[in-house]
């Protein structure tokens, strides 16, 4: 019997995945849990495995394509078996997304009778989990959720679900419809915001070739989401800027000393992550989410540190850093970071952050303000560290100065919040002994 | 004493549909009724005086149309008992249908007042019969009167269409209390056979929970023909005497007063909980006297005991109980039904002209502050409706301005009882009025109206 093997969601904001390799090759044996292919995320490349054994009889797409979540990407089956019909059903005009969430194994002739899986409901609103065991069918109950895509990749809609979905942008492909055989209904479409429209990407080429003004290049998975993000955020987040500056010069000093010591060398991000952790126990309102009808106060620091990669961004989370030592967050943070460039995160490694830092100070920049990662409602820009003249009980010293602004969302952390929360962590910076108090 | 999966207590059409669908779906079923098989709907509601309206509809064909069709009938008389006794059999017809449908689907018709006790049993006479899945609440409901002023029930001036549907003859006057559907489909009928009718109507305008329109429009038409119309009126006071009825009615700030030979209460209705075991058997009621179920699943508060139609609450049309009925049924059988959308279950009134409506009025989009936009087709400048003589009334549909949905579509005129039900198909089916609108229609024919009000809707009718 013949098995589809489909594009699933491995990250939580996942819509569509590009095929980057097939590890596996028509005609290949596979065994559940082997790795078939890496995909390329909104976020990371992560491998998308067999669910079931048996040999690997076609590729449904190639190498580089972009597909939709649920949409075929090849078969499993015995050896000689006829999957032309599978595949042909696949490929009809107008099929790109069929978002069944996992493999789903299927006889020809009951393609038309399954509503499908209970765990495809989930998958527009839950992080799924990276790849985990097979995913069974709910019993065929008259009613089970089931995505809208339907077999042939028709996305059965009302015709005021699409009206409403046109004006406001929604993608209805991922949406699970709740109307009869699974048809997208009004009400499966509340609470839902715009996201774009699953468009076609290529591999990107970043630079204009000799002689050319300008490249047309696609948006990559990973510029979509940070647009999405972003935009989000600067738009409906009330944003307001608390600037200080940090006299870090006994930071300096205090490294200099740990600099002699075995481990990891201690970097002043990872002196930052941890003071900022520390000083967010002390202001909680700081340490939040805003959740539209509610406001999420953390009672665990989970610091989310952004890191540049190649076309793009990623925030990585150090989790319980206000209860990690500096080693142990110098040691993560290098990890994490090295792992983010290489696109090898997993989705739990770049979500659920309570709050964020952003350190440009390496590439000289004095100050800048840092947009939220929503539902964050707060986060800390770092600048450079740099020698100034300052004046201290009337004489002018020269001292290292860091100037760090905190971009605050003030739906929940006012003025004042943000500032007392700043005054203890320049405290604590200013009297490094402070971080082992 | 016998055991089945599920005893349905009651038979009107919330409990015998309930009970069909139970068989279909291999459960062994019991129904129990004290009367006739069909409850108030085929016996003493929705079927007979739906017959008397034909009547009533024939009387106005022959007095008003008929000459002008070239049709001479001399002089038109009319006989209360005849047509009577015609809605009687046509009930009866009903009611032995139901019948048949018991027992071509195996089900045992347990004749009696099936009382609740606790575990899932019922007691009919001396009889304590086990449900081994499910018991159905379906006992119905009941015509009640105005005690409060004098306006008791007493079956000979006082009385309520239980009473109307057996008249061997019309009363010269009659006052009718309550301008709903029936108050309204009464007044019709009566108007006809000659009886000289006061329609009284607490709330501002008689039907009041349809479109103002379509109450306004009625209205017109039933001073046209002679019914004394009077809303926003509030019969204070009541003297009932053996052959006459004296009514004092506030209305506009003006006291009348109403002398008549009968009055039909029209008002409300009471459901049917009292002395049938809810209490022993853990059922509880509402604060409005309904038995409080779970809205998703209709059970009670007792686990296995369910309750449908009127008694689990409004509307109170057979039409909402029977789907409840089937609902029900496919949940005890274990399946997952769709849930009931109750708002778009329809509403009818099936005097002349009818009243038929789906979704929300006017006034409802405006409190409810939605952007909408009104289309109305009149049946006046439908081709159709003027063959027929059929020119009264209008289609009205009210269309969400972002979207296009149908937000409510209201008919008054010939017919609209049928055509209502391609705008329940629309809206069941969240088609816009774009599709209704792309949908051919017929022509000539009375639901082009329909499509000429979604065109309106958006700014483009054709025929006007």
């Amino acid at each position: 019997m013949a098995t589809k093997v489909v594009m699933e969601a491995l990250s939580p904001t996942m819509e569509e995945g590009r095929l980057v390799e097939w590890k596996k090759q028509e005609g290949d044996k596979v065994a559940q849990g082997d790795v078939l292919a890496e995909v390329e995320t909104d976020k990371a490349v992560m491998d998308l495995v067999a669910r079931h054994d048996g040999t690997l009889l076609k590729h449904a797409i190639e190498a580089g394509a972009t597909v939709p979540v649920g949409a075929l990407v090849g078969v499993i089956g015995e050896p000689g078996e006829d999957v032309s019909a599978l595949v042909a059903k696949a490929e009809q005009p107008g099929s790109k997304a069929t978002p069944v969430a996992q493999t789903e194994s299927r006889t020809p002739e009951a393609e038309t009778t399954k509503p499908a899986a209970d765990t495809t409901a989930q998958m527009t609103s839950m992080p799924p989990a990276p790849p985990a065991a097979a995913i069974t069918e709910s019993q065929a109950a008259s009613r089970a959720p089931a995505p809208a895509g339907g077999d042939g990749g028709r996305v059965k809609a009302s015709p005021l679900a699409r009206k409403i979905a046109a004006e406001r942008g929604l993608d209805l492909h991922g949406v699970t419809g709740s109307g009869p055989a699974g048809r997208i209904i009004q009400r499966d479409l509340e609470g839902l915001t715009a996201r774009p429209a699953a468009a076609a990407a290529a591999v990107p080429a970043f630079r204009p070739a000799p002689g050319e003004p300008y490249a047309d290049v696609p948006l990559t998975q990973i510029r979509k989401t940070i647009a999405r993000r972003l935009s989000q955020s600067i738009g409906p987040v009330p944003t307001f800027y608390l600037t200080t500056e940090i006299d870090m010069t006994r930071v300096w000093e205090a490294r200099e000393g740990l600099k002699s010591l075995d481990g990891p060398k201690i970097s002043f991000n990872d002196i930052l992550i941890k003071a900022t952790a520390l000083a967010l126990r002390q202001h909680p309102a700081c340490n939040s989410w805003w959740r539209d009808d509610h406001i999420r106060y953390w009672n665990e620091v989970h610091i989310g540190m952004a890191v540049a990669i190649e076309d793009g961004l990623i925030t990585p989370v150090i989790r319980y850093a206000d209860q990690k030592s500096l080693r142990q967050i110098a040691t993560e943070a290098r990890d994490l970071a090295g792992r983010a460039r290489e696109r090898r995160l997993q989705p739990d490694e770049y979500t659920g952050a309570t709050f964020s830092i952003s350190n440009l100070g390496m590439l000289d920049i004095d100050q800048f303000t840092a947009i939220i990662n929503p539902p964050e409602t707060g986060i800390l820009a770092i600048g450079a560290i740099t020698e100034k003249p300052v004046i201290i009980e009337g004489a002018i010293e020269v001292r290292r100065r860091l100037r760090v602004t905190m971009s605050c969302d003030h739906r929940v952390v006012d003025g004042a919040t943000g500032a007392e929360f700043l005054k203890t962590l320049k405290t604590m910076l200013e009297n490094p002994l402070a971080l082992v108090w | 004493m016998a055991n089945f999966d599920v005893i349905v207590v009651g038979g009107g059409p919330a409990g015998y549909v309930c009970a069909i669908r139970c068989a279909q779906l291999g459960l062994n079923t019991a129904v129990v009724e004290k009367e006739k098989l069909g409850g108030v709907c085929v016996n003493i509601g929705c079927i007979p005086t739906k017959a008397l309206l034909q009547s009533s509809h024939v009387a106005h064909l022959a007095r008003a149309d008929a000459k002008e069709m070239g049709i001479e009938l001399g002089e038109v008389k009319t006989d209360y008992g005849v047509a009577m006794k015609r809605s009687r059999r046509v009930s009866d017809q009903n009611s032995k249908g139901v019948e048949y449908l018991m027992k071509k689907n195996k089900i045992t018709v347990l004749k009696g007042t099936g009382v609740l006790q606790p575990g899932r049993k019922v007691k009919v006479g001396n009889d304590v019969h086990t449900a081994g899945k499910a018991v159905v609440i379906a006992t119905g409901s009941r015509v009640k009167g105005i005690p409060q002023i004098g306006l008791e029930l007493n079956g000979t001036t006082v009385f309520s269409s239980d009473e109307a549907l057996f008249l061997e003859k019309a009363p010269a006057s009659m006052a009718i209390v309550g301008a709903g559907a029936v108050g309204c489909e009464f007044a019709d009928i009566f108007h006809a056979f000659g009886t000289k009718v006061t329609l009284i109507e607490a709330l501002p305008r008689i039907l009041p929970l349809e479109d103002a329109e379509c109450s306004q429009a009625l209205t017109k038409s039933y001073q046209g023909r002679g019914i004394t119309v009077y809303a926003g009126a509030k019969v204070t006071k009541a003297q009932v005497g053996k052959d006459q009825v004296t009514l004092t009615v506030e209305t506009g700030g003006k006291t009348e007063s109403v002398k008549v030979d009968r009055v039909l209460m029209a008002a409300g209705r009471a459901v049917n909980t009292e002395n049938m075991g809810f209490r022993e058997a853990g059922v509880q009621l509402t604060d409005r006297g309904f038995v409080k179920v779970n809205l998703e699943t209709l059970e009670t508060t007792s686990p296995g005991v369910y309750c449908i139609g009127d008694v689990a609450g409004p509307p109170m049309l057979a039409h909402k109980g029977s789907r409840e009925g089937v609902t029900v049924a496919e949940r005890i059988a274990g399946q997952h039904p769709h849930p009931i959308k109750y708002d778009n279950i329809p509403s009818v009134t099936y005097c002349h002209p009818e009243v038929a409506s789906i979704g929300l009025t006017e006034d409802a989009c405006k409190e409810q502050k939605l952007d909408f936009q009104v289309g109305r087709f009149p049946f006046s400048a439908n081709g159709r409706a003027r063959a027929a003589a059929e020119t009264e009334g209008f289609v009205k549909i009210i269309r969400g301005k972002k979207y296009g949905e149908i937000l409510g579509a209201h008919i008054i005129g010939a017919h609209a009882s049928e055509m209502i039900h391609e705008l329940v198909v629309a809206r069941e089916n969240e088609f816009t009025v774009e599709e209704v609108d792309l949908a051919v229609h017929a022509h000539p024919t009375l639901s082009e109206a329909i499509a000429e009000a979604a065109l309106d809707s958006m700014g483009r009718a054709l025929h006007i």
